[in-house]
């Protein structure tokens, strides 16, 4: 979503991305005219007159269970946003049963929360497991 | 004359010139700080209707029409803004 027209995203997607992306874009590229939702939404740069980088993750409740928001030079890392959703999907699986400790990622190991779990975090996760191999 | 501008992430904008009318300045920041609302995780995502183009049609989007499914709703400053 930004707030240029629908007509531009036609273009943009014609003329550029689909040298990118095989078949172009999949997904609706919205149009935010006047920057109505990136206001709500708290992306919406007053002086500039454009939404910033702003990405949120919204669960099938259509509850909100994360957000990013980089400045216009900054591109995403789709790959965190993947292991994000991944995580949010696996507690909601688990109805919360199962938690993901820092540098979870999927195959690696969740955390139980519960009584039996206090203050015994550091015999089941160790620093080392917060990086990537 | 027109003045070159570097093509950058950030989209240049203009505004009108000459001196600003100070009342005029006071309203609109009260406006905004009424605008401006933090979003919580946790809460319910606020809903919206948008056009939009997917896949060589203009479409309108509503976002409670994904209740049910995962939803990744991203910003950026402009089409053709490089990264």
């Amino acid at each position: 979503m930004s707030i240029d027209s629908m007509f531009v995203h036609k273009m943009w997607n014609e003329d550029e991305l689909e040298k990118m992306v095989d078949g172009g874009v999949p997904f609706p590229m919205l149009s935010d005219a006047g920057g109505k939702v990136g206001k709500v939404y708290g992306v919406f740069d007053e002086n500039a007159g454009v939404e910033a980088r702003g990405r949120f993750i919204i669960d099938p409740d259509g509850v909100v269970q994360g957000y990013e928001v980089l400045t216009p030079p900054v591109g995403r890392n789709v790959n965190e946003t993947f292991r994000q959703v991944q995580a949010f999907q696996l507690v909601r699986e688990t109805k919360g049963a199962e938690a993901t400790p820092s540098g979870w990622k999927p195959g690696k190991k969740t955390l139980k929360p519960g009584i039996n779990l206090v203050g015994k975090v550091w015999k089941e996760w160790t620093t080392d497991m917060a990086f990537d191999e | 004359m027109a003045e070159k501008v570097a093509a950058g992430c950030a989209r240049p904008t203009g505004g009108p010139v000459g001196e600003e009318v100070h009342e005029e300045t006071e309203q609109k920041q009260n406006t905004v700080k009424e605008e401006r609302s933090m979003i919580m995780v946790g809460q319910k995502a606020p809903d919206f209707t948008a056009p939009g183009y997917q896949k060589g049609e203009f479409v309108n989007i509503k976002l409670s029409d994904y209740l049910g499914k995962w939803v990744l709703l991203c910003f950026y400053p402009g089409d053709f803004t490089f990264v």
